[in-house]
């Protein structure tokens, strides 16, 4: 598997505070991934070192096989739509187009003009006059008339209603297919991804907890309830990733490549939300003694 | 790039020509007629109406805070608000380097402030040209081109002004990342600038002319008590000079008050309530012209530190060049912050 993305032992400082620490991920070449994580675990730091709105405090981060932003052939390589999709208030949805033609020399010109078309939004009117879905709409459009290697959306449909979501994913996803470019984009809500990711990667305080292809994933992932048991009793080859228990019953979540055979347990398959949620909360349900422990009982 | 930058400077574009522009209509309008007038008589001063002077001194004071004014206000949000609502994200990751977006705005930006007060200022010079100077036999005088104040209007400087505001605009607008407190900071800095200069820079500039005369009725200016009944004398230069300091040394070419017996010399001022102002002494009073041969028998010299006429320009080249320079080095600092501490 080839990477778009290579990150190693990145962190970022602001003044005594890190907001990424030793972090170190892959994202693969020609897929859609999605980067997934509770507020504050570092997703925007991430995606503005990739991008190079910042510079990473320690760590090497590539990108395209170079580092961000270093010229602008390599920012070219690279497609941004920001948190809270900027566009200038003052500026035509046309003079949008004509900014992206002006600073890109990849620009496609008549499949931007396309997509506004099909958007229907009127050329002439400010982009300070769209709603939050027309506006996320063109500054998607200006990230793939660009026609970069990798587009990275940085939540791009958190302050959306629910159909505008479903059109800017719906968008997004057929601009990939055309183009075949490789996408990267973070949520904190993961039913959005679950529709467009082929891949995800889940980050907790900076860390990746997991990363992977989503159908694998979800085929080596199993929720297993049944009478107390203690996590050393089960199978080796199965990883627990979550768990809960009552004074009779046990929860896990649990990753092994092979079946389960013990007729105690019931199965039931995991949807995405669930296993990224699995992990996310992970860390603290799995370990001994711990504190999630004792509420939960 | 250069599209962007035009297309987003518009508005200020649009209205700082407008407001040159007709600011050099009206110049236009009153210039001849000052012109005739000062052809007419060489008293000028004294056939300007009351009108007039309140135009030539409203002048002053508008095109004085010009350059501040179009500098600051075009500089601060320049990339100030571009980080305030968030677009710089946009226009960063186009495929156009920091450093390029930068320089094309602060060109562009430079560029369009310097040949809008440019125009300004040749215009007001021109047009105040046949009055600097312009005195009146009684009443008083306007100011000479030297003088601080008009200095500040005439010839190169006000561009290295507005161009030093200008960028002295976008690099806290920059630091600080916001327009309005960005404006209001920069304008205090600028202000204190433009005190500071005139009063502790400008007179070093160029190294300034020391005379040292007798004291008689030739030279002999004015005389002025102050509140605490001490008395200065001050004696005459040439018309246009910058007077830095005009004061009385002793036998030893130290400053110094004049000696006590002096105050007898001078008629009873004509109103105790008028101390402090500069009572002009008439010509051909017998017992002060035996009082300013005795301060002359005493070693008593009045020394004039200036400026004279002719080092308008070569103060001018200097000052611009000071102001320019600092402003090279704002715009480094800029360049430097967008490309190391924005990240």
């Amino acid at each position: 598997m080839s990477a778009v993305v290579k990150a190693r032992g990145l962190g970022k400082q602001y003044r005594r505070r890190w907001a990424l620490q030793d972090c170190s991920l892959e994202i693969p070449v020609g897929r859609v991934t999605g980067l997934v994580g509770p507020n504050g675990a570092g997703k925007t730091t991430l995606l503005s070192l990739m991008v190079g709105l910042l510079t990473p405090t320690v760590g090497t981060i590539e990108v395209c096989g170079g580092r961000p932003a270093a010229d602008s052939s390599q920012l070219a390589k690279v497609g941004f739509v920001a948190q809270d999709t900027p566009t200038y208030a003052g500026l035509t949805v046309a003079e949008h187009l004509r900014l992206g033609a002006h600073l890109n020399p990849r620009w496609d010109a008549t499949a931007a003009r396309r997509r506004i078309d099909r958007l229907d939004l009127d050329p002439r009117q400010k982009a300070g006059h769209l709603s939050g879905g027309q506006r996320a709409q063109l500054a998607l459009t200006l990230g793939l008339a660009k026609r970069p290697e990798l587009l990275i959306l940085d939540e791009p449909v958190a302050s959306l209603d629910p159909l505008a979501r479903r059109e800017f994913l719906k968008v997004l996803m057929e601009a990939v297919a055309e183009d075949e470019i490789s996408v990267l984009l973070s949520s904190h809500v993961v039913s959005d991804l679950e529709r467009v990711c082929d891949h995800v990667v889940v980050l907790v305080d900076s860390q990746v907890r997991v990363a992977g292809d989503v159908e694998q994933l979800l085929g080596t992932h199993h929720r297993l309830s049944g009478p107390l048991r203690e996590p050393a009793a089960l199978p080796a080859d199965q990883h627990v990733v979550w768990a809960s228990h009552t004074d009779r019953q046990s929860t896990y979540v649990v990753r092994t490549e092979s079946p389960i055979l013990d007729p105690a347990w019931s199965v039931t398959a995991l949807g995405l939300e669930d296993l990224v949620l699995a992990y996310m909360e992970g860390a603290a349900s799995v370990a001994p003694a711990s504190p999630a422990l004792e509420v939960l009982r | 790039m250069i599209w962007l930058t035009w297309r987003q400077c518009r508005t200020q574009f649009i209205a700082v020509y407008g407001l040159v522009a007709a600011t050099c209509v009206w110049l236009a309008v009153t210039g001849p007629a000052l012109a005739r007038l000062a052809r007419r008589n060489q008293d000028v001063y004294d056939l300007l109406t009351s009108n007039d002077r309140l135009l030539f001194n409203g002048g002053i004071a508008v095109l004085a805070v010009a350059p501040a004014v179009i500098g600051i206000f075009w500089g601060a949000p320049l990339v100030a608000r571009e980080l305030e609502t968030g677009t710089y994200r946009l226009a960063w990751n186009q495929s156009v380097t920091r450093g390029r977006w930068l320089a094309a705005k602060l060109g562009f930006s430079v560029l369009a402030t310097a040949v809008a007060v440019g125009i300004l200022t040749t215009a007001i010079t021109w047009w105040a040209h046949p009055l600097d100077g312009a005195t009146g036999g009684q009443h008083g005088s306007l100011a000479s081109r030297l003088t601080p104040i008009s200095f500040a209007m005439r010839g190169i400087v006000p561009v290295a002004y507005a161009v030093f505001a200008l960028l002295l605009g976008t690099l806290i607008g920059l630091i600080l990342r916001r327009s309005v407190p960005a404006m209001a900071l920069a304008l205090a800095i600028y202000v204190f600038v433009q005190i500071a200069v005139p009063l502790w820079v400008r007179p070093h500039l160029l190294p300034p002319t020391t005379t040292t005369s007798v004291i008689s009725h030739a030279t002999l200016d004015g005389v002025g008590i102050d509140e605490s009944g001490t008395i200065t004398i001050t004696t005459h230069v040439a018309r246009g000079d910058w007077i830095l300091s005009n004061q009385t040394v002793n036998a030893q070419g130290r400053p110094t008050a004049l000696p006590s017996w002096f105050s007898a010399c001078l008629p009873p001022p004509p109103d105790p309530g008028q101390a402090g102002n500069r009572a002009v002494v008439g010509r051909g009073s017998g017992s002060l012209d035996a009082c300013l041969a005795r301060l002359t028998d005493e070693g008593y010299r009045q020394r004039v530190v200036y400026q004279p006429h002719h080092h308008f320009w070569p103060l001018q080249w200097a000052e611009t060049g000071l102001y320019l320079t600092a402003s090279a080095l704002l715009a480094g600092l800029s360049f430097w912050w967008t490309r190391r501490r924005l990240s």
